[in-house]
């Protein structure tokens, strides 16, 4: 192996800057003439707005500008938008309310965008935002995802009767209907998949600058996908056209899916540049964070599985609400739909699977994509019924998982769910991890806990995911509004060093060293003379961005097939400089080769003669610079199995995790340090979900955790150390052979842990996140059962 | 955060005159409740007289049977003093508890009782070891300090100069950690102080308060085995979306019963 290449744990190149300290982030950035915005917020959940008076906050010291939806409006700056349309029951489009980036007449959720104070300085710009005098006439406030569209509900959008975006059925309801009235045994079970807030370390922030000499804007974002955001902004939100308008995500810390999508403040800040023609920063606080963030899951499910006397999966039927919010977020039409019930066949082959989904507007902030996206609300579901199923059935949980586990050699496997499963072997990674759980000790070591005092419990997560969303064409016949390659530049400078453009952006992921071994092995040169460039739609071309586990398996095929090109393109101008026919030329470790001979030369030298083409081959261009656009022919398909191994204290209900175990299937692996490192985090992210977090609003609509003192996010006490191992497949579809491995983690982990706690205190199931109290509840609840 | 007046004094006494002359003074300790306070602006005072620069506030003796604490010795300080460790380790293991490295390092023994925020783990302590506070005028007795949530027996312009703690024959804390804030959702201390059991109460109610019925259960020995039967009245516990009064309510007695093992081991 090559030791900078595939396979190889590099440290990561991007580190160095982050840990001194050098990191550029959007609050990092200041330019002369600065100004500050700060956003009037509404306090309130739901209510009409009777009229704004900025009389006093304009004649407030430093104030430069106070704008309200009214100036919006009447520059013709368009609403945000929802780019995945859902057809619903009755043949029409999902309902879509308007979403202006500031108010128009009414508010819908605490933190919705009511006025922007511009002012010379933060504090002033707060200040003033305090002296905006806002009437509201208070509204009934719609929180219960549950209860949303029940009869009576407060009204929140005239254009969505009952409160309901969309209901979607999915499926074949008769064929389910029939396999269940024949069924030997049906398990079911109600769910929640608690809410959560995205929460990535750099809150969100924006600066807009704008050039009257070009007349461009120039707008620096916190942005997983800069030129989704410059296309959005231009070409639904009139911001500025596409040519005349710059989108810079530099460093951006931390994403998790948050800053996908195109927020009002973005848009607002864009505008507010050009209208009062000085810069214009904002940077959220943590307050608007967890305010004004698209937040993620929040299902409210029924889910049931009918059986034959072997435990054989029949068919699996599925109720879900699903709360999205006051508004619909960019993709937020999409998770619940397309992201969820596409993948409730799990490893599984359940032969008829039909679902419902039925997305609610409430007065909270508006839900969208947060890691996983979809999957981790199909995966809990799945893997918690297939666990009742097992104890229905009296089966050990790993026995019916393999019964009902899509054999090895059914793979391509279409599920009847749409996905075709591109490489699989389910039952290698349930060994794997069963050998590194120690699974045959666990009665064991559930006796020495009972000994103490404690319940020790065991959980199983048999996960697959899908994510490198693609094709284009599918993702377009499935109503979304853009497509879904990923496209590469790939330049040697004529000294021989190289820049690797990207349409994929990093926030943390590690890219600037996978996608430099990914070339290093390729064409041989070392990461240290490569350089990976994103983030900047003035530097790369155009590119969808990251998000979805796709950036190496989409991302990085296209960086490998322009990588290709330069082969190509070197054998004809090696094979001229080393007078040999272009079919003897050999590309070999970095060096283009006669075969069978001595001669030789580099890549870097084949860069400078292209660049110094002074004796050259007839009919090649100069230069030595290739792009590459990759559109993908599936989806990726991860999978895995994770086993949690849980210890309960009856007395209190803590938690604690006493050992994890994960083996999972994402093919080829790059950088192994670098997988490992998202799987880890991947985990704490399921951790956090199962067992700390849940984001509550009360019946008022006021956000109740709204900071980190109400707000549980997982921290390294809260974990243990996990065994890592890999059960690796090579997909067919994916010319690297490589799957996405950013989401497996919180994707897996939520069920294996549940699934754990419920095997310790014997119960059918506790709802997430199962903090002290509920365990403890539930552990009274289960012993008065038992007693 | 609002404007306001920034003193920074060098006296008790000239801090006690800052403050008579301010319309709406405001000590500050080590800041860490306060400051963040400010600038969420939930608190505006117009003057804010920075007690960081009294040295005589600082440190920590063992004097006999008496540990003194000064009121702006910082809770890292506790928790790395020798002394403490030897005199009375579970108010080392407590201090060492609190908050996060920045608010340990920070943050003030002075501060936090006189905050009496109700899930603070120094009153517990204050109150189970029967501690005296010290003050600019005079001397208060540790159980009679606390008054209501974030309410003492402090005059608007007393300041607090020391806390000094009777070397308990055995001490033991044992916190229930809110898992997002790590604050107490419940803190008992419990304390063999001259052949006497007191048990001090944190983050179940509105008060840091003496666990009376729970005392009463031990009977003045470390032996847990009557309180479970403690019947704490659930009425009177804080509720929240972490724990819901019948929960603190059991949890009290839980603590207490680690608490007093803790301290038998």
């Amino acid at each position: 192996m090559n030791e900078q290449g595939i396979g190889a744990s590099v440290r990561r190149k991007e580190d160095q800057r982050f840990l001194i300290g050098k990191g550029n982030y959007t609050d990092d950035i200041n330019v002369a003439g600065q100004t500050h915005a700060v956003f009037v917020r509404s306090p309130h959940a739901h209510a009409e707005i009777k009229g704004i008076d900025t009389s006093a906050a304009m004649a407030a010291s430093g104030v430069v500008a106070v704008l309200t939806g009214e100036d919006l409006a009447a520059d013709g700056i368009g609403p945000l938008i929802c780019g995945v349309t859902v057809t619903s029951d009755d043949g029409e489009p999902h309902r879509a309310p308007a979403h202006p980036a500031l108010a128009q007449g009414k508010v819908n959720y605490v933190g919705d965008h009511v006025a922007v104070v511009i002012a010379e300085s933060k504090s002033e710009a707060r200040d003033a935002a305090e002296l905006v005098d806002v009437d509201y006439s208070v509204l009934p406030a719609v929180t219960g995802t549950r209860s949303a569209a029940d009869p009576g509900q407060q009204q929140i959008h005239e254009v969505a009767p009952g409160n309901v975006c969309f209901n979607w059925p999915f499926g074949d309801k008769d064929g389910v209907e029939a396999a269940f009235a024949a069924a030997h045994k049906v398990s079911k079970l109600d769910l929640v998949n608690n809410r959560m807030v995205t929460n990535p370390m750099e809150p969100r922030a924006a600066l807009g600058e704008y050039n009257t000499g070009t007349d461009e804007i120039t707008l620096h974002v916190t942005t997983q996908n800069p030129h989704v955001h410059r296309l959005v902004l231009s070409a639904f939100n009139q911001l500025a056209p596409e040519h005349k308008l710059r989108v810079v995500g530099p460093d951006v810390g931390g994403g998790f899916g948050a800053k996908i999508f195109v927020y009002a403040e973005e848009l607002v800040v864009g505008w507010a540049c050009r209208k009062v023609n000085r810069p214009v920063k904002w940077n959220a606080d943590r307050t608007e964070a967890f305010l004004a963030d698209a937040h993620g899951r929040d299902h409210v499910s029924t889910a049931e599985m009918a059986m034959d006397g072997n435990g054989k999966f029949l068919a699996m039927r599925v109720h879900t609400k699903a709360n999205l919010g006051a508004y619909l977020s960019t993709f937020g039409t999409m998770v619940p739909s397309y992201l969820y019930a596409f993948l409730l066949a799990g490893q599984y082959a359940t032969p008829l699977i039909y679902s419902e989904v039925k997305a609610v507007f409430t007065n909270t902030a508006p839900v969208d994509a947060s890691r996983g996206a979809g999957r981790p609300e199909a995966t809990y579901l799945v893997e918690r019924l297939v666990d009742i199923c097992a104890s229905d059935m009296g089966l050990d949980p790993a026995e019916i998982r393999r019964r009902n586990f899509i054999p090895v050699d059914a793979f391509p496997y279409q599920t009847p769910v749409v996905q075709c499963y591109d490489s699989g072997d389910y039952p290698a990674a349930l060994d794997k991890a069963m050998e590194l759980a120690d699974y045959d000790g666990f009665e064991s070591r559930a006796a020495e806990a009972r000994a103490r005092g404690k319940l020790r419990g065991i959980g199983f997560s048999s996960y697959v995911e899908a994510c490198g969303i693609a094709p284009s064409a599918a993702v377009g016949q499935l109503g979304a509004g853009v497509g879904l390659w990923e496209s590469a530049q790939v330049r040697f400078n004529p000294t021989g060093n190289v820049q690797v453009f990207t349409g994929t952006h990093s926030h943390g992921q590690g890219h600037e060293t996978t996608f430099a071994q990914l070339v290093n092995d390729q064409l041989g040169v070392p990461i240290e003379n490569i350089e990976v460039i994103h983030g900047d739609t003035a530097k790369t071309q155009f590119g969808m961005g990251t998000y979805g586990s796709r950036s190496l398996a989409v991302g990085g095929v296209a960086i490998s097939r322009a990588c290709d090109k330069l082969v190509a393109k070197g054998k004809k101008i090696a094979a001229h400089a080393l007078e040999a026919a272009e079919g003897d030329i050999e590309f070999a470790d970095g060096s283009f080769s006669v075969a069978g001979t001595d001669k030789a030369m580099s890549i870097g030298e084949v860069a400078f003669n292209a660049y110094v083409p002074h004796s050259y081959p007839e009919g090649v261009e100069p230069g030595f610079d290739e792009n590459a656009f990759f559109d993908p022919t599936n989806f990726s398909f991860p999978a895995g199995t994770h086993i949690c191994e849980i210890e309960v204290d009856p007395e209190t209900g803590v938690v604690e995790i006493v050992k994890y175990s994960a083996v999972d299937d994402f093919g080829r692996l790059i950088n192994p340090m670098i997988v490992e490192g998202q799987v880890h985090g991947g985990i704490a992210h399921g951790v956090g979900q199962a067992l700390l977090e849940g984001c509550s609003y009360d019946s008022e609509g006021q956000l109740i955790t709204a900071s980190y003192m109400d707000y549980a996010m997982p921290r390294a006490d809260n974990l243990p150390s996990f065994d890592v191992d890999y059960a690796p497949t090579n997909p067919p579809d994916n010319p690297l052979g490589v799957k996405g491995c950013g989401e497996a983690g919180a994707i897996g982990a939520p069920p294996a842990v549940i699934n754990a706690i419920s095997n310790a205190l014997g119960v059918k199931h506790i709802d997430m996140p199962a903090t002290p109290e509920n365990v403890w509840r539930a552990a009274q609840q289960a012993t008065a059962a038992s007693a | 955060m609002y404007e306001f007046n920034y003193r920074k004094v060098d006296s008790v006494d000239a801090a006690v005159e800052a403050i008579q002359q301010a319309d709406d003074g405001k000590f500050v300790a080590g800041g860490q409740t306060m400051l963040p306070t400010m600038k969420h602006r939930l608190a505006s005072p117009s003057d804010v007289i920075d007690l960081g620069g009294i040295a005589e506030l600082v440190g920590v003796c063992v004097e006999g049977d008496t540990v003194i604490i000064g009121a702006m010795t910082t809770h890292a300080a506790v928790a790395a003093s020798a002394e403490v460790q030897a005199a009375i380790p579970a108010l080392a293991k407590l201090a060492a508890n609190i908050g996060d490295p920045a608010v340990r390092n920070k943050g003030t023994i002075g501060g936090s009782i006189a905050n009496h925020d109700p899930a603070a783990d120094y009153p517990a302590a204050v109150i189970a070891l029967g501690a005296t506070v010290k003050t600019s005028r005079r001397e208060i007795p540790g159980e009679e300090f606390f008054t209501d949530m974030f309410e003492t027996a402090l005059e608007e312009d007393e300041i607090i100069t020391a806390v000094t703690f009777p070397v308990a024959e055995m001490a033991a804390y044992m916190k229930f950690e809110n898992p997002a804030s790590r604050y107490a959702i419940v803190g008992v201390f419990v304390a063999k102080t001259g052949g006497e059991v007191r048990v001090g109460v944190t983050g179940a109610t509105s008060c840091a308060h003496r666990g009376l019925q729970l005392e009463a259960a031990l009977g003045g020995q470390l032996d847990a085995s009557g309180i479970d039967a403690v019947e704490l009245p659930v009425e009177n516990m804080n509720s929240d979306i972490h724990a819901s009064a019948e929960y603190r309510a059991h949890l009290v007695k839980v603590m207490t019963k680690r608490a007093v093992e803790a301290c038998a081991q």
